[in-house]
């Protein structure tokens, strides 16, 4: 296979018609979205780690010390509502899936470019509903990012607002599912059988369903929430009869899959960049794609256990912990994949490939102590205590954000068609990777002891645990910023990178870097699978 | 992929009418056993009817009848999702003490 | 423009993937009942009484009218889509018109059964219905989240089918182009399947 001349198309980062702003804003050009949803998102990202940062701060010293206690609480609902609902359930397949996934299965674009289009749009007007509720009278929510009935029905905060812009968000996930999941039925190449598509596709493909079937329910559950605050249904009132445990019932049946919406592209972008620096096939490729399958289904089963301590019945107790321990299963179904595709590779120990090592520490750390959480008995202890505080960062943020750096790594010179400097970007790992344990191993161990999620305050046994991770917060910080500097800084003086910068085998290395406006002259024939790195 | 496409002729306007009548006649007898008082049936009995009418709906108007397989597929998906779903919610319901 | 059309590789409309959208996009508004469903089910379970004594008070004979009402529109939109196949474009006008019509006979009685009950004290948060057992409440309350719910969705099918109407009077859905009639078609459809469901939740028990 031969490289697809960029030919006189041009590439997509190219001037078009008058362009500025609106050439970008407007443009249904699947690269051109994908990039523009990682500009908003590591914008909101950013905002997320500076709340994160002050909530630390705040524990410096006990009793109040920069904020009151509900500053407080409407620091870490934002905190949760932007990272969760703006950062890291988009990020990967907004960012990369559109970005990459018509061009690894060779297409020109998505199905419904314009549906995409709309799809960034409701993803902004949902940020800007989100970050109103800071600025208009009686303040952002304090509910958490949760939004608990029947406090989220009774509180005088924003949650009105807070919800609308969890809804809008919905409509621009389920669009983003839809689109992904017609194009993988429909717009493969020629020759791209299901078998031959690359992992990540296989991840983006399992995703987008979840997105599809679970994000309705979230969206009914908070319109009915917003029905209660305008219109007192009741449903979810235990004056008038309601069940706000249904509350906690329709909430996770979408947001526990949600962490797989956030964790199974991540574990894609792995599953592409561990075999293309092990130089070898990946090992066990069906494992982990029916896998990617596996933990979407199994992972839909599992949400009672986040109400284990709610009141709810024992038999259902017993089901939704035997469940989860299910969802391991298929979980270190890859966790061994890749481990065994290492093996007798010839490792090149690249940025990415790095990266990709934090996460799998990372996340094998966030999936272990899951299981201690999803046992019913030590469920009592623990819950609500920072010890699932630590377990959700671990998994979320050591996995999904770690795995989106990752990904950021290897698709960054494809993307821009520069490099950045890898000596500051492992030094920037490094920095992350230190500061993230250190700001959340001690968590485990504070939980443990009791330390309650949610509390601006706390007993003076746990100082000294608490200053450790204020520190860690410190050194995760500075690797945000010389992480992100450092990419800034190659996207305008970064050396060329190559169309083939690290000698991968799926089709998207097989393009120019940057790709051309139309991704191939011709649509390729495929006749190998995405890990044969031998050609003729 | 190929996107060749099975051409699926017009459908008959009087199949649609038939199913019509079907529908009319079922939501007249949905009512019609409504008034009868039967115990547990009478809870399920109105459940059964209006699927039978929701299949015919899907069948015929939605044309699933004439499609590719693969919408039954991804119909029989979320048929299954939904199933699970009320099994977990309510083996929490059920049980509740 | 960049459209679906060009992107199909130059090769044809791709009618099965603009199907499949709809479809999975049915599949949200499905699940969009789904949720108030089972709550339904939940809390019928619990008070079966109060729910059987609060649907005695919604008016069967509307009910099942607006039932005939909305299978008839399904009829008619089904019918419309044959029409523009074999190339009848008066026909398909003239259906599509009876089929909105019907959709707002639906709205205008459902608007007189809305305000019967409100007249009667009969909505969420109001004294009356406050001083009623807790079953009838949540009866109440269920009624207008999930009527209202699918009244919104009537609108916006009754929306979506003007738009089409349009299209077909200037010739942008025709005869060899007819995809859009088709996924207007299915969306009616679902609007109908829902209420399908909703009818028996609250007029049939008793």
């Amino acid at each position: 296979m031969s490289d697809y001349a960029a030919g006189a198309q041009g590439n997509y980062l190219q001037k078009e018609g008058r362009g500025g702003i609106l050439s970008w804003i407007f443009s249904t050009d699947h690269k051109r979205i994908g990039i523009l949803y990682l500009v908003a998102i590591l914008s909101l990202f950013l905002v997320g780690v500076t709340l994160g940062f002050f909530m630390r701060l705040e524990l410096i010293t006990r009793g109040p010390t920069i904020m009151a206690a509900n500053t407080y609480n409407s620091l870490f609902t934002l905190h949760g509502v932007i990272m969760l609902f703006l950062f890291i359930i988009p990020v990967t397949p907004s960012v990369f899936g559109n970005f990459l996934l018509p061009i690894m299965i060779g297409a020109k674009d998505v199905a419904f470019p314009r549906l995409n289009l709309l799809s960034w749009w409701f993803y902004m007007a949902g940020a800007f509903l989100a970050i109103l509720t800071l600025l208009i009278a009686n303040g952002p929510a304090d509910t958490g990012w949760t939004f608990y009935a029947p406090y989220s029905i009774r509180t005088g905060t924003n949650v009105t607002l807070a919800l609308s812009a969890v809804v809008v968000l919905g409509f621009s996930s389920i669009l983003t599912g839809i689109n992904f999941v017609t194009t993988v039925h429909r717009l493969r190449a020629p020759g791209m059988t299901w078998m031959r598509l690359p992992l990540f596709v296989w991840a983006v493909y399992a995703t987008a369903w979840i997105q599809i079937l679970a994000t309705p329910i979230l969206g009914v559950n908070l319109m009915l929430v917003v029905a209660e605050r305008l219109l007192g249904i009741g449903i979810f009132d235990p004056a008038k009869g309601g069940d706000p445990i249904l509350y906690q019932h329709l909430f996770w049946i979408y947001s526990h899959p949600a962490v797989y919406i956030m964790i199974l592209p991540a574990m894609g972008a792995i599953s592409e960049i561990v075999p293309v620096f092990a130089r070898r096939t990946i090992f066990g490729y069906k494992a982990v794609a029916y896998s990617s399958i596996g933990i979407a289904a199994v992972g839909s089963l599992v949400w009672g256990h986040h109400m284990f301590v709610s009141g709810f019945s024992y038999t259902a107790g017993v089901y939704f912990s035997l469940f989860t321990f299910f969802v391991a299963i298929p979980s270190a179904i890859k966790v061994y994949n890749w481990v065994g595709s290492l093996y007798k590779g010839s490792l090149e120990a690249a940025t990415p490939l790095l990266y990709a090592f934090a996460f799998i520490f990372l996340f094998s750390i966030g999936g272990l102590t899951g299981l201690i959480l999803g046992a019913l008995s030590l469920n009592i202890h623990l819950h609500d205590t920072y010890f699932v505080v630590a377990h959700f960062h671990y998994v979320k943020f050591g996995g999904a954000g770690f795995g989106f750096f990752a990904a950021l790594h290897y698709w960054f010179p494809k993307m821009f068609g520069r490099m950045y400097n890898t000596k500051l970007a492992n030094v920037a790992l490094l920095l992350l990777f230190i500061g993230f344990n250190t700001l959340f191993f001690p968590l485990f161990v504070l939980g443990f002891q009791g330390m309650p999620r949610r509390y601006y305050d706390y007993l003076p046994q746990f100082t000294n645990g608490q200053l450790i991770s204020i520190v860690g917060s410190w050194i995760l910080v500075a690797g945000v910023i010389l992480m992100v500097g450092n990419l800034i800084h190659a996207l305008f003086k970064g050396k060329k990178a190559q169309a083939n910068q690290w000698g991968g085998a799926t089709l998207e290395w097989q393009v120019p870097s940057p790709p051309p406006k139309e991704n191939f002259e011709e649509i390729p024939e495929v006749k190998y699978g995405p890990y044969h790195f031998k050609r003729d | 992929m190929d996107y060749t496409e099975k051409a699926h002729r017009p459908i008959k306007y009087s199949i649609f009418v038939y199913v019509w009548l079907a529908l009319v006649a079922l939501t007249w007898l949905t009512v019609a056993v409504s008034g009868m008082h039967m115990g547990r049936l009478s809870l399920i009995s109105p459940f059964i009817i209006a699927s039978a009418k929701a299949f015919l709906v899907v069948a015929f108007f939605m044309h699933i009848k004439y499609e590719a397989g693969i919408f039954r597929l991804f119909i029989g998906v979320a048929l299954a999702t939904m199933f699970v779903v009320v099994w977990l919610v309510y083996s929490d319901i059920a049980f509740r003490s | 423009m960049n459209e679906t059309a060009e992107i199909a590789a130059n090769k044809h409309k791709d009618y099965t993937g603009a199907k499949i959208g709809m479809w999975l996009f049915l599949f949200t508004e499905l699940f969009l009942f789904f949720g108030p469903f089972l709550l339904y089910s939940i809390f019928r379970y619990r008070y079966s009484t109060d729910f059987i004594n609060a649907g005695s008070e919604l008016s069967l004979f509307v009910g099942s009218i607006n039932t005939v009402v909305l299978l008839t529109s399904s009829l008619s939109v089904a019918l419309s889509i044959s029409a523009l196949q074999k190339g009848n474009k008066k026909l398909t006008l003239l259906l599509l018109g009876v089929t909105i019509v019907l959709g707002a006979v639906f709205l205008v009685n459902k608007y007189f059964e809305w305000d019967a009950k409100i007249v009667h004290g009969l909505y969420p948060g109001a004294e009356a219905l406050l001083s009623r057992p807790k079953g009838e409440i949540l009866f109440f309350g269920l009624y207008f989240f999930m009527t209202g719910l699918h009244a919104l969705h009537v609108i916006a099918g009754m929306s979506v089918l003007a738009v089409i109407t349009f299209f077909v009077m200037r010739d942008k859905v025709t005869q060899s182009d007819y995809v859009k009639i088709e996924n207007g078609g299915l969306y009616w459809h679902l609007v109908d399947v829902i209420w399908i469901y909703l009818f028996p939740l609250f007029y049939l028990i008793r």
